[in-house]
């Protein structure tokens, strides 16, 4: 689920980091940079690998602090189609169930992408596949806090980054000022349509052999 | 943002590696102390903490780099794609129904022979919770008992 990717970027150094390591530096300019947040097109940044080279460092006029180019290796969380992923359940709703795997959240697993067949239980929020056995009709509910393995099977990217002023004019026309749905800028949907995906336990396994 | 990527997939990483890098950088900010408070260490922080939460609760926390080393020399002669050796490395299938998972059209490529070695590769190879294992030998000894 985690990917090395080759980046480059030109790090600022303010005067007073001078003492410091350069190497130290801009490893922590990197991580304040990048950590814990979405690249577009890439995944979820983790932390930085290692520093592949570093070119001169500039001083341009005007400011005291020194720019150098760095290309460097970064860890990134962006599980490949069809991987198998382990989370947990942490909420249910209309639009499926939502998965989070600790440091990433924004997992849902839509109906269609269920055990079939699935039903949404109103009543508690939660869904619910209903399997038959020869000895009758069984509920598996799917409760928050379950361990649930899936399969990623759809990734999605949206660029987060702030619009320009020519379409604020078109929002502000709007008679409510409602604020703007904030969006996930990184969404995986995953499916568990298949034997062995529901739950990690020993018994559904079990059932399938 | 003037950051430009030259390649998105440089290398795939296995839970294990991530494991060890985040573990490593944790004990080096441990003993440099001080200053991992300031405001812009606390992502760093947060991701780190609950990446390494996930991670070791995954078989992965058992392994070491001899380990992974022969796991994929045992692997070569299965005829995997990298993907999939990844995801037997990162989640130790012990059934054969999760191998079918883990590689594509299995029913094709293996056979049920092919499929029972990798299993018993990946059990004999990648260790396992140890607490279980010794339940699971103790459960032998009992069962060679019995007969």
């Amino acid at each position: 689920m985690f990917v090395l990717v080759e980046m480059t970027d030109t790090v600022r150094i303010p005067p007073w980091q001078f003492e410091r390591k350069l190497n130290e530096s801009i490893a922590e300019e990197l991580n304040k940079k990048l950590a814990n947040k979405v690249v577009y097109n890439v995944g979820l940044c983790i932390c930085l690998y290692d520093i592949t080279k570093l070119e001169d460092s500039y001083i341009f006029p005007g400011d005291g602090a020194s720019h150098t180019k760095v290309h460097f290796r970064y860890v990134v969380f962006h599980p490949f189609l069809d991987e198998i992923l382990v989370g947990e359940i942490k909420s249910c709703s209309q639009d499926g169930v939502h998965v989070s795997i600790g440091f990433f959240d924004d997992i849902v697993i839509p109906p269609e992408s269920l055990q079939q067949p699935a039903k949404f239980d109103e009543a508690e929020q939660v869904w619910v596949w209903e399997y038959e056995t020869e000895e009758g009709a069984h509920d598996l509910y799917m409760d928050i806090g379950e361990e649930i393995r899936f399969r990623v099977v759809d990734e999605t990217f949206v660029d987060t980054s702030p619009t320009g002023p020519s379409s604020a004019e078109a929002s502000t026309s709007n008679a409510t000022e409602e604020v703007q749905k904030k969006e996930a800028p990184y969404t995986l949907v995953g499916s568990i349509s298949e034997p062995v995906l529901t739950g990690t336990g020993e018994e559904t396994a079990k059932d399938w052999s | 943002m003037s950051c430009s990527r030259k390649d998105a997939n440089a290398a795939l990483l296995s839970n294990f590696e991530v494991f060890q890098l985040l573990t490593d950088l944790k004990q080096q900010r441990k003993e440099s102390g001080k200053s991992k408070q300031s405001s812009g260490q606390q992502n760093l922080n947060t991701i780190m903490y609950e990446t390494l939460k996930y991670i070791s609760k995954t078989p992965c926390r058992y392994q070491s780099p001899e380990t992974v080393r022969e796991f994929l020399i045992a692997m070569k002669g299965h005829k995997l794609t990298k993907a999939e050796k990844l995801q037997l490395l990162n989640h130790r299938p012990v059934t054969a129904v999760e191998i079918q998972l883990m590689v594509e059209e299995s029913e094709e490529r293996l056979t049920e022979e092919q499929i029972e070695s990798l299993l018993q590769t990946v059990a004999s190879i990648l260790p396992g919770d140890p607490e279980e294992q010794q339940r699971d030998s103790a459960m032998e000894t009992e069962g060679r008992g019995s007969q």
